[in-house]
């Protein structure tokens, strides 16, 4: 199975399925739902009361998928990287491992009425987005590209989920479709 | 994607390095980076990097020494400091060093995305600075301009004299003697040439459309008018302003000038706000004003203006010895240009060349430089290269009959026009139809 999308989330595995389609449109790759047990609170960092996103990485290279190429790991958790005050989610560049997560694109976090499809939304984009890193595709500036950098949740709900014209001949370029 | 740009983290903590290194790779950029000062300096003069992100607080040498090491290898790096242990002395000392801008971690990725950028932005100006200040330096020196005779050497001496002060200057001369590259030499010169001088040919524009050039026009000042322009007097702000062809100029237009030379305030046309500029004038004019004042059709008080310091510069037949120079340098000009290896002007052709008259003056020396380039083989310029044949009736002293003189000098004067029959019976001052039966009777052809 190429690519796989590690659920550790509250959401269910059914409300992923059409995130799973979309992947597999765009990278032209199979997409299966798993689940790994992680342990997030050895990623967890008491001062700054957030997880380290880095860690959560390496605990998934820890444990090698062989049948899978990609795998996109999605928590609830608010994630962070030693530098930066938060991230939406990471990814190895051209490697084989990304995590996201629904902490920040809740509209609850913001003091909003939850809206769960505009959160599914959302959690599309930056899967795809992370999925597309570990492709080795980088940030776009084109406007609607799901390849363009974000840094806060409105700079999602502006992008689309698929990437640009651009951007898809580069993965097809980089990887081409299986015949 | 900014491919193109590098940055360079400069941290103790890898996971720093790492974490950064990792977020500035999605975005495009070449990353390197270096965990303490020695490797930082490696680096820096191993290649040149756009960003270098420092952190103050670094076992050995911290960050404040490092920026001053980087400064010595790059004074134009854009240093952005970064430090766990802020404090509002070392955020002011960095920025009173030169720092971009301090930042404290853990940063917020949107800060940190548009500091970058801000960054980006900031040296990209500076480049360009940079070029446009080197665009500048090309302006005309005044070793560039070609000339040995006793006249041009005046003509440079009234420029450097000039050039420094901000004195209306006016340039006169006949038609092609390069009354504009000495404007731009007056110029490049001066105190005001990192800003634009721009140039106005006086004598090409209607009335009306003149004045919407000159003092710019605001949105339905007049039919057509569909937008706000900025007229010439405001884009040479702080600059010069060029007026060729000054004697051109209609009365009302001059009235309005006077009054922008004196106040140094205008309105747009059609418009109520009162602006200031700040220019230095430079007029150029082939037209004998003091006649025209004289028979009014052009103000007096403006002339008096406008021709506070002037610069005559002499018809090229009047100063035959700068045709050598000029020839040599238009050779190397169109050589270089159209790649041809033609290095000289055999001793004939520059014979031919000294002995013309040059009526069109320096611009008609360079066009027939310039076709003789084109039809010419190397590796030099003959005379039957040259656009014109000097013949005896424009060399040699005419003598024999009043008719012989006569054919002769009519025979030069179109030859000297490319037999344009309105120009040669214009000079002759006879009119064409004349012209014409002189031509049937002397049985001139036209070569």
């Amino acid at each position: 199975m190429p690519i796989s999308i590690i659920n550790e989330s509250a959401l269910c595995d059914s409300d992923l399925r059409p995130t799973a389609r979309v992947l597999q449109e765009i990278f032209a790759q199979a997409v299966a739902i798993e689940r790994v047990d992680l342990n997030l609170q050895r990623a967890y960092d008491t001062s700054r009361r957030q997880h380290n996103s880095t860690a959560l990485l390496a605990q998934i290279l820890e444990h090698p998928n062989e049948h899978v190429q990609k795998r996109v790991v999605i928590v609830d958790v608010d994630l962070f990287i030693p530098v930066l005050t938060y991230v939406f989610g990471e990814a190895q560049l051209g490697g084989t491992a990304a995590i996201v997560s629904t902490h920040r694109l809740s509209n609850q976090y913001y003091g909003l009425p939850a809206d769960p499809q505009l959160l599914l939304q959302r959690l599309e984009k930056e899967i795809v987005h992370e999925a597309g890193h570990t492709f080795g595709l980088y940030h776009c500036r084109y406007f609607e590209c799901v390849m363009r950098s974000s840094t806060y949740v409105e700079e999602i709900d502006m992008k689309r989920a698929n990437p640009c014209a651009a951007c898809a001949a580069l993965l097809a370029e980089q990887h081409p479709a299986p015949r | 994607m900014s491919s193109r740009t590098s940055i360079l983290i400069v941290d103790d903590e890898k996971i720093v390095r790492d974490s950064l290194t990792k977020w500035f790779a999605e975005d495009g950029y070449a990353v390197g980076s270096a965990a303490d000062a020695n490797e930082a300096l490696r680096q820096m003069q191993a290649q040149r990097w756009d960003i270098i992100l420092l952190d103050i607080k670094m076992p050995g040498m911290d960050g404040m020494e490092l920026q001053v090491k980087i400064r010595e290898i790059d004074p134009q790096a854009t240093i952005i400091f970064i430090t766990a242990h802020a404090s509002v002395d070392t955020a002011v000392k960095a920025l009173k060093t030169g720092a971009f801008d301090y930042v404290t971690k853990p940063v917020d990725p949107d800060y940190l995305s548009h500091l970058i950028q801000n960054a980006i932005r900031q040296r990209a100006l500076l480049n360009e600075n940079i070029k446009l200040k080197e665009q500048i330096a090309e302006f005309p020196k005044l070793d560039e301009i070609i000339g040995e005779s006793p006249a041009i050497q005046k003509v440079f001496e009234l420029i450097h004299t000039v050039a420094k002060t901000d004195t209306t200057v006016m340039i006169r001369g006949e038609s092609g003697t390069g009354k504009e590259l000495i404007a731009r030499a007056i110029h490049g010169n001066s105190e005001r040439r990192y800003f634009p001088i721009v140039t106005i040919n006086c004598g090409a524009m209607p009335e009306g459309v003149l004045e919407s050039e000159l003092f710019g026009h605001e949105r339905g000042a007049f039919t057509g008018a569909q937008y706000r322009r900025k007229g010439k007097l405001e884009l040479a702000d702080q600059g010069t302003l060029f007026l060729d062809e000054v004697g051109n100029i209609d009365m009302k237009t001059q009235m309005d000038l006077l009054r922008v030379i004196e106040t140094k305030q205008f309105t747009r046309v059609g418009g109520n706000d009162v602006l200031k500029v700040d220019f230095r004038i430079i007029c150029a004019t082939n037209k004998d004003l003091e006649k025209a004042v004289h028979e009014g059709s052009f103000r007096e008080d403006l002339y008096y203006r406008l021709n506070v310091f002037s610069i005559f510069i002499p018809p090229l037949r009047e100063r035959k010895s700068d045709i050598p120079p000029l020839a040599n340098y238009f050779v190397g000009k169109y050589a270089r240009a159209m790649a041809k290896p033609i290095s000289s002007i055999s001793p004939e052709a520059m014979d031919v060349l000294v002995r013309y008259n040059w009526p069109g003056n320096v611009r008609e020396l360079e066009n027939a430089v310039e076709r003789a380039m084109v039809v010419g083989k190397p590796p030099a310029i003959l005379p039957e290269d040259l656009p014109f044949q000097l013949s005896d009736k424009n060399s040699r002293p005419h003598t024999g009959s009043l008719s012989a003189v006569e054919k002769a000098h009519i025979a030069s004067v179109l030859d000297q026009n490319n037999w344009n029959i309105s120009r040669s019976a214009e000079i002759l001052e006879i009119d064409r139809v004349t012209l014409y039966n002189k031509i049937h009777k002397y049985g001139l052809r036209k070569p």
